[in-house]
Order: structure tokens, then C-alpha cells, then sequence
């Protein structure tokens, strides 16, 4: 009984985090604030679901299923990449410098950075151990 | 000896995990398979990724992810409010520069995703010599708080794992 | 009460879906449909997810995890192509 309340409440919880972050699609005025809806969607909705089916095989088919938890890592782990590259995208469509606060550093945001050095990946200093060169 | 057969321990312990998952079943021969992966892959792989992320303090990351996973569900809650009932002309997106102390690029990368998996703040870019982040707000006013609020939540923690 | 909730979480996948079906088509520009088509993928993995809830099988995460895979490559593969007009450097 607790258990059947719980799955149910997931449920309904995922769905309605999932209809909210689709419905800020079509609502929020830009790009950039769309972009905050998916996140929503990928993480309480898809979480949640993820997270009833497992209760559901414990309690229903008595086995334990641990394939969700993957999914949801794998989640996780891959909406934060696309949404940076759709920032990029974004940023490199329809963005000049002063639309952006400034860096506070030498060089400008690297995505419209145009002049010729290369975009520096964050170097390791030198000696540390554990890190061959 | 050890370093030429197996280049990154972690990564292969992290296979097999993922290998025993996806087979959703403890059995003796998926277990052999996994170990014969774990090998390979790692070794197959070395050439693109020579260095490898040192996670220091596990204590501090467990710490950390239930930070982040208790922030996901409270910040869902607030960015749903926004969504739902706050009329568009109201919403004021705001652009907060985040300058970094953190210097290697695994913890950077995971600031950078958790910034993002926190709804109401995605990380969009990091400046060209790599000690700032670019970060957008849904709904903000105040862009020194979020900094502040960014650093001392985060990415302290972040520099007592891998740093 | 599980069957209920079930038609709600169906209902509200669906209209999420539908939703942003429409974004994809009419889109004010090009990140815009990726990114609905990505909120889309997202959407349809919980669908498959919940539809392998109501009729009690563990078949369909298979199907999901792939769905998952493939949807980050491609939406990957289309924001790298609009950002460099390139996708393998």
C-alpha cells in the first residue's frame, strides 16, 4: 500500500515536471531562458519516472532492476554537454561581445574569441604527480 | 608494470560496474567479460586522454553530489514557480561572469555541468584562457550573490576534491 | 491508483511531446529546434520508461538506454554542425 502510494506519487510528480519544462519551451521569451526548461525535464521528470519502475519491479515483480540507474547517470551526465553546445551555437549565431559581461581576464569568451592563439585548455602546473606529460 | 596494463584503475572499475548494470544480473561469466573489457578498453583509449582525474577526497564527493541532488529538487521547485506564474515581461534573465580558482580541467568540467543541472543557471561558455565562467541566469537580479553563492557552494568543495 | 497515475504520467509526456513537436516546426531559429527535439528525446525516453511500468516488463530499457545514446549524439552532432558548419574536426 505505501509502496503503491509512493510509485503514484512519482508519477504524477514526473509528469508534471516534465509538462512544466515542456511548456517553458513555448513560454519564456529567448533561447537562452528556454534553455533553462529542459534541464527540468531531464532531471525531476526523467528521475522520478526512473525512479517509480524501479520501486515497481522491486515490489510488483520481485526482482531488482538496476538498469534505471544507468539510464539516469547517463542522463546526468550528457544534458549538461547539450546544452552548452546549443548555448555555443546560440551564443556564436546571434551574440556580440557587448551583449556579455567582460571575462575579467585577458582574452574574450571563447566561443567568440577571433583572435589568432589558440583557446588555451586549462593547463596542469608542472611536477604534480600522478599526471604524465 | 602496472601502469602499462591498466592506465586508468578507475576508469576500469567504473566499466565493470557499468558492464554488471547493463547485464542487470550478478553472474561469474559477465564478470570475466567485464574484467577482459575493463582491460581493453582502457588500454585501447590511453592515447586520447593522458591524463587521469584524481578524486582525493571521496568523503567530500559524496558530500558534494548530495548537495547537488538536494539543490536539483529545491531549484526545480522555484524554476517550476517561475515558469508557471510569472508573466514573461517580469522574468529578467541575467549574464554573471564566474572567474575560477579551480585550474584542472575534470573539476572544471564538473562545475560546469552542475552549474547546469541546477535548474535556473546554465554554464554557456568559458573564456579563452579557461578562468572564467559564463553563466546564465533565468531569473535573477543580483549578480554578485549568484557569484558568491556559485563559489562558496561549489566550487570550494570542488577544490577539497580534486585539488 | 498506480493505473491512474499512469494515464496522468501518459498525458503529460504526450502533450510535452506534441509541444514540442511544435517547437521543432515552428522554431524563431535553427538552436531553437535543437533544442526541442533534444527536450523531445528526453520526453520520449520517460514515455518508454512508463510504458514498460504498465505493462510490467523490464524489456524496454534496452530501448530507452539506446534512445538516450542516440539522442545525445545527435543533438551533439547538429549543434556542432551549426556552430562550425563541420562535425568531425
Amino acid at each position: 500500500m505505501f509502496a503503491e502510494i509512493l510509485v503514484a506519487a512519482l508519477l504524477v510528480i514526473s509528469g508534471v515536471f516534465a509538462l512544466v519544462g515542456s511548456y517553458g519551451l513555448i513560454k519564456l521569451p529567448d533561447l537562452m531562458t528556454r534553455l533553462h526548461a529542459p534541464t527540468k525535464a531531464s532531471t525531476l521528470g526523467v528521475g522520478g519516472a526512473l525512479i517509480a519502475s524501479m520501486l515497481h519491479a522491486i515490489v510488483w515483480r520481485n526482482e531488482v532492476s538496476w538498469h534505471e540507474l544507468l539510464i539516469t547517470l547517463f542522463l546526468f551526465l550528457t544534458a549538461p554537454i547539450t546544452a552548452n553546445f546549443i548555448a555555443k551555437a546560440h551564443m556564436a549565431d546571434k551574440l556580440k561581445s557587448g551583449d556579455l559581461p567582460p571575462t575579467g581576464t585577458d582574452r574574450d569568451w571563447a566561443t567568440l574569441d577571433l583572435s589568432e592563439e589558440p583557446v588555451q585548455p586549462v593547463m596542469t602546473p608542472p611536477g604534480q604527480p600522478g599526471r604524465p606529460s | 608494470m602496472l601502469r602499462k596494463f591498466l592506465p586508468h584503475p578507475g576508469l576500469s572499475a567504473l566499466l565493470i560496474l557499468t558492464w554488471l548494470l547493463l547485464v542487470n544480473d550478478f553472474k561469474w561469466g559477465s564478470l570475466v567479460f567485464a574484467a577482459i573489457l575493463s582491460v581493453a578498453i582502457p588500454l585501447l583509449t590511453a592515447p586520447y586522454w593522458p591524463d587521469r582525474p584524481m578524486v582525493k577526497n571521496w568523503l567530500a564527493a559524496a558530500e558534494f553530489m548530495l548537495i547537488v541532488i538536494y539543490d536539483i529538487v529545491k531549484s526545480n521547485i522555484t524554476v517550476a514557480l517561475i515558469v508557471l506564474f510569472k508573466p514573461k515581461s517580469q522574468i529578467q534573465p541575467l549574464w554573471v561572469t564566474v572567474p575560477l580558482d579551480l585550474r584542472t580541467p575534470e573539476a572544471i568540467t564538473v562545475l560546469a555541468g552542475t552549474i547546469t543541472m541546477t535548474p535556473g543557471t546554465v554554464t554557456a561558455d568559458m573564456s579563452a584562457d579557461g578562468r572564467a565562467l559564463l553563466v546564465h541566469c533565468l531569473d535573477a537580479t543580483d549578480a554578485d550573490a549568484i557569484r558568491d553563492d556559485i563559489k562558496s557552494r561549489y566550487e570550494t568543495r570542488l577544490m577539497r576534491i580534486f585539488e | 491508483m498506480i493505473a491512474a497515475a499512469l494515464t496522468f504520467a501518459f498525458a503529460c509526456y504526450g502533450i510535452g511531446v506534441l509541444i514540442c513537436l511544435w517547437r521543432v516546426i515552428f522554431a524563431p531559429s535553427i538552436p531553437d529546434r535543437v533544442l526541442a527535439l533534444d527536450t523531445m528525446v528526453v520526453n520520449m525516453i520517460a514515455l518508454i520508461v512508463i510504458y514498460g511500468i504498465s505493462i510490467g516488463t523490464g524489456l524496454y530499457f534496452e530501448a530507452a538506454m539506446l534512445f538516450a545514446m542516440t539522442g545525445f549524439v545527435s543533438s551533439v552532432a547538429y549543434a556542432k554542425f551549426i556552430l562550425r558548419g563541420d562535425i568531425i574536426e
